[in-house]
C-alpha cells in the first residue's frame, strides 16, 4: 500500500464536513460533522473520527458535502462555436461551480441531431475529464421544427441520449410535439421544451411590461411561455409521456405546472439561477449582458419561482449556461445575442436566493441541484446522496465564505450578469468518481 | 444638467425650462442679418445617422453651424457601417477624431446609451428605435409655449405648460416622439392624454404619467393641443389594425374632427406626414397647424441643447 492509496486505489479523507445524506440511510442519522473516506471511485466510509493511513486529507471544517451537482441545461458550443466555449472550457467552468455532470444542449453547429454529433460531444467530455458530459439530442432535424431527428438512433448510440430538446427554439407544431413525446416512450426518453410561442414573440427583446414599454423594446409576453406549457402538459397527459419544461420564468407558468402535477401528470420543470435573482429592471441601461431568453421578468415572478422551487413544483435549478463572445454583447441591445453564463455562480446564487432567505435548506439544495436533475435526465451514476458504497461524486461548499464580487472564471466567455455582484459562498472542492476536479477552489 | 441628453426623463423641470428659455434667447438671432454666434468655435459636433432622416440631420447641422461648431456628418450608408462595422468601432473612431458631441440617430432602441459608454463627449439622442426623441419633445414644448401662452423671448422665461391639455394620437407603441413627449410635457405640467387603438398602446401604459383613451372624438373638445403621430403602413400587416382606411376613419384628423376642437387649439405633427391617413391635407395646411413652425423651432431648440451640453454659460452677443 503506497501513500494516498488504499488497496492500490487513490484515497482521500474528507475531514469534518456537514454531510447531506439520505435520511433513510445510516448516514442520514449523523448529527454533526463527519469524515468521508473515498477510494476506488466510491465512498468507503462515512462517520465521525475516521482515519485512513496514507490517505490525502481535505480539511472540510465548516464545509457542506453535497452530492456532485448535475446541470440539466448547458450550452458547451462545441462543435461550431469554439470561440465562445469548448467542451474543455465549459466543463472546467462546471467543475469550478461544483458540477460533476452537465447536459450539453443540442444547438451546436452542426446540430446534435445525429448519433455522430452526440457521440462526438460525449467523447470530448470524456477527454476533457472535468465532469461527465451527457449530450442532449435535438428533437427535430436541424432544430427546424419540421421533421423528427433520429431520436432512437441517438438513444442507442454510445452517448445513450435520453433527453431531447430543440432548446433555443420551441417545438411549436403541436402535432410534432405530440409525436416526439409519444416516440421517446420506447426508450424512456424525455422531451425538454423551450416554451415560446413564436408568433407571440416575433422580434421580442424584453419581458413585456412596464420596462419594455418604457425602453421601447419589443415585448416578450408571459403568455407566450404559458400557452405552450399548458398545451404541452395536456399533450404529455394525453400520451402519458415525460415532459420537462426548460427555464420556467413566469408566475403563470408555475401555476400551470402546479396544476399539471396535481393531476399526477409526468411533468417536470427547471428554473435558472438568473431567473431566481434578477429582474427586467436591469435592462434600464440597455446593457445586453442582461439579455436572455426567456427574458428576465418582474419581482413578482422571481418571488413565485422561488416559492415553486422551495415547494418542489419546480424540480430543479438548471443554469442555461449560454456563452457568447465579447462582440455578441458589445453592441446594441436588439443586435445582441440572448444568453448568460452561469455554471460557476449557480450554487452561490442559489444560496443567496434560496438558502439565505430561509426558503430551502442544504438538503433541499442537494435535491434540486443534484438528485432531481439526474433523475429527470435519466443519468446513472449521479445524483445520489453521499452513502457508503455509492459513487464518490461530491461537492464541498463553504457557505460561510465572505461575499465576494463575482469575477471571470474558466469559461471562455464573459457574459455573466453577476459580474461585480457580491455573492456569498465558495465551491472549495469537486470530486468526480473519487478524483478531485477542483481543490481549494482551483482546477485540480 | 446631465452630460448627455438621451431621454426626456433626464431633464428636471428646471433643466427643461433652462433649455426652452435659452432657445428663446437664441431665437432672436434668427431675426439678425448674421445668424451666427461664435460660442462653439473650435468644438466638433458629429452627426451620426444610422437611419435616413434628412430633416432631423439638417436641423442639428444648422443648429451646430449657427453656433460656429465644426460639423462632421457621418451617415451609415456608404460608410464603414454599411460594411458591417460595429457601433463600438464607429464610436472609437469618432472618439479618436475628438468629437465634443455626438448626435446619434439609430434604428435600435438604446443605441445612444451604448454609445455614451464608449465616447467621452456628450451624446445627444436624435431618435433611437422605438424609444425616445427628446429634442423633438423639446421643440414641441417650445412651440406649445409660444403658441398657447403667447409668450416669447424674455417674457416666456420660467413659464411651464401647466394646465395645458395635450392629446397625442396614434401609434404610441412604436413612437419615440410619443415617449419623449409624455415624459417632457408632464414634467412641464401639461396634462397628456394618449388616444389610440389598444393595439398601438404599450401593455403597461397605465404606469405612464398620462391618461389613456380609445376614443379620439371624446378627447378633442377638451384638447388645447392635438399631436398626430405618423402611422406606418406595415403596422397593418402585423394586425395592429384592419386597414389604413379604418384607422383613418377612427383616428385620423379630418376637417370634421378638427371642428370639434376648441377655438384656440393647435394641431401638431412631428413629420413626415401621411396626408390623408392620420391627417387630412386641409388640416395640415390650416391656420391651426404648427407643422412648419415646429421645423423652425427645431433648429433653435437644438442650438440651445448643444450650447448647454457643451458648457456654455451666457450669450454675450445676445443678452447685451
Amino acid at each position: 500500500m503506497t501513500a494516498d492509496h488504499i488497496n492500490g486505489q487513490a484515497a482521500w479523507l474528507i475531514r469534518g464536513a456537514t454531510v447531506i445524506a439520505d435520511p433513510a440511510a445510516g448516514e442520514g442519522r449523523l448529527t454533526g460533522p463527519a469524515d468521508i473516506i473515498v477510494s476506488g471511485g466510491s465512498i468507503v466510509a462515512i462517520g465521525p473520527g475516521l482515519s485512513a493511513a496514507g490517505a490525502r486529507v481535505i480539511d472540510a471544517d465548516g464545509l457542506i458535502a453535497l452530492p456532485g451537482l448535475v446541470d440539466m441545461h448547458t450550452h458547451l458550443r462545441e462543435p461550431g462555436r469554439e470561440d465562445a466555449e469548448t467542451v474543455e472550457t465549459g466543463t472546467a467552468a462546471a467543475a469550478l461551480g461544483g458540477y460533476t455532470a452537465v447536459h450539453a444542449m443540442a444547438n451546436t453547429e452542426p446540430v446534435a441531431d445525429t448519433a455522430g454529433v452526440v457521440e462526438q460531444v460525449w467523447r470530448l467530455g470524456r477527454v476533457a475529464g472535468h465532469c461527465d458530459v451527457q449530450p442532449v439530442g435535438a428533437v427535430t432535424m436541424g432544430l427546424a421544427g419540421i421533421s423528427l431527428a433520429e431520436l432512437g438512433t441517438m438513444a442507442d448510440s454510445a452517448a445513450r441520449v435520453r433527453m431531447f430538446s430543440d432548446d433555443g427554439r420551441c417545438v411549436s407544431d403541436p402535432l410534432l410535439m405530440r409525436r416526439a413525446l409519444e416516440y421517446v416512450k420506447a426508450f424512456d426518453g424525455v422531451i425538454a421544451q423551450h416554451a415560446q410561442d413564436p408568433r407571440l414573440t416575433e422580434g421580442a427583446q424584453l419581458n413585456e411590461g412596464e420596462m419594455s414599454g418604457r425602453l421601447g423594446l419589443a415585448g416578450w409576453p408571459a403568455v407566450a411561455e404559458e400557452a405552450v406549457i399548458a398545451r404541452d402538459c395536456l399533450l404529455a397527459a394525453h400520451v402519458d409521456s415525460a415532459l420537462h419544461v426548460c427555464h420556467v420564468s413566469t408566475a403563470g407558468s408555475v401555476e400551470i405546472i402546479r396544476w399539471a402535477k396535481s393531476k399526477g401528470w409526468p411533468v417536470t420543470a427547471e428554473v435558472t439561477p438568473h431567473h431566481l435573482l434578477l429582474t427586467d429592471e436591469l435592462a434600464v441601461n440597455y446593457d445586453p449582458v442582461f439579455k436572455v431568453n426567456p427574458p428576465l421578468r418582474t419581482a413578482a415572478d422571481v418571488a413565485a419561482l422561488r416559492r415553486a422551487l422551495a415547494d418542489g413544483t419546480i424540480d430543479c435549478v438548471a443554469t442555461d449556461h449560454a456563452p457568447h463572445p465579447v462582440e455578441a454583447k458589445e453592441t446594441e441591445w436588439s443586435e445582441a445575442a440572448f444568453g448568460m453564463i452561469g455554471l460557476e455562480t449557480a450554487l452561490r446564487v442559489v444560496q443567496q436566493a434560496m438558502v439565505d432567505t430561509g426558503l430551502l435548506d442544504w438538503a433541499g439544495v442537494a435535491d434540486r441541484m443534484s438528485v432531481r436533475p439526474a433523475r429527470i435526465g435519466r443519468l446513472t451514476g449521479h445524483g445520489a446522496l453521499p452513502a457508503v458504497g455509492g459513487p464518490a461524486n461530491l461537492t464541498l461548499y463553504d457557505p460561510a465564505a465572505p461575499a465576494e464580487p463575482v469575477g471571470y472564471g474558466a469559461s471562455k466567455s464573459r457574459n455573466t450578469p453577476f459580474a461585480g455582484m457580491e455573492l456569498p459562498g465558495r465551491v472549495v472542492a469537486t470530486m468526480l468518481r473519487g478524483s478531485p476536479t477542483v481543490l481549494d477552489g482551483k482546477l485540480a | 444638467m446631465k452630460r448627455h441628453l438621451i431621454s426626456a426623463a433626464d431633464l428636471s423641470r428646471a433643466d427643461a425650462l433652462l433649455i426652452l428659455d435659452t432657445a428663446e434667447e437664441l431665437a432672436s438671432l434668427a431675426d439678425r442679418p448674421i445668424k451666427k454666434l461664435p460660442t462653439l468655435r473650435g468644438r466638433t459636433v458629429v452627426n451620426l445617422f444610422f437611419e435616413d432622416s434628412t430633416r432631423t440631420r439638417i436641423s442639428f447641422e444648422a443648429a451646430a453651424k449657427r453656433l460656429s461648431a465644426d460639423v462632421i456628418n457621418f451617415s451609415a450608408k456608404g460608410s464603414s457601417v454599411a460594411k458591417g462595422e460595429s457601433l463600438k468601432d464607429t464610436a472609437l473612431t469618432l472618439e479618436a477624431m475628438g468629437a465634443d458631441a455626438v448626435v446619434i440617430r439609430h434604428g435600435a432602441s438604446g443605441a445612444p446609451h451604448r454609445l455614451a459608454g464608449w465616447v467621452q463627449g456628450s451624446v445627444v439622442n436624435a431618435g433611437d428605435g422605438t424609444h425616445e426623441h427628446p429634442t423633438q419633445a423639446l421643440l414641441d414644448a417650445f412651440t406649445i409655449r409660444r403658441r398657447l401662452k403667447g409668450l416669447s423671448g424674455a417674457a416666456a422665461r420660467g413659464e411651464g405648460l401647466d394646465g395645458i391639455r395635450v392629446t397625442i394620437v396614434g401609434d404610441v407603441l412604436h413612437s419615440r416622439v410619443a415617449r419623449s413627449n409624455v415624459l417632457l410635457l408632464s414634467t412641464l405640467g401639461a396634462e397628456v392624454t394618449l388616444a389610440a387603438p389598444p393595439t398601438l398602446l404599450p401593455l403597461a401604459v397605465g404606469s405612464w404619467p398620462c391618461a389613456v383613451s380609445y376614443d379620439l372624438d371624446n378627447e378633442l373638445p377638451k384638447s388645447d393641443v392635438v399631436m398626430m403621430l405618423r402611422v406606418q403602413q406595415e403596422r397593418m400587416t402585423a394586425a395592429y389594425f384592419p386597414s389604413i382606411r379604418e384607422y383613418s376613419r377612427r383616428y385620423g384628423l379630418d376637417v370634421a374632427r378638427m371642428a370639434r376642437l376648441p377655438e384656440h387649439a393647435i394641431v401638431m405633427h412631428p413629420g413626415p406626414m401621411n396626408r390623408g391617413v392620420e391627417i387630412a391635407a386641409e388640416v395640415a395646411d390650416s391656420a391651426r397647424s404648427t407643422i412648419v413652425e415646429q421645423v423652425a423651432n427645431g433648429v433653435t431648440t437644438r442650438m440651445a441643447v448643444l450650447y448647454l451640453l457643451l458648457g456654455g454659460t451666457e450669450f454675450p452677443e445676445v443678452t447685451q
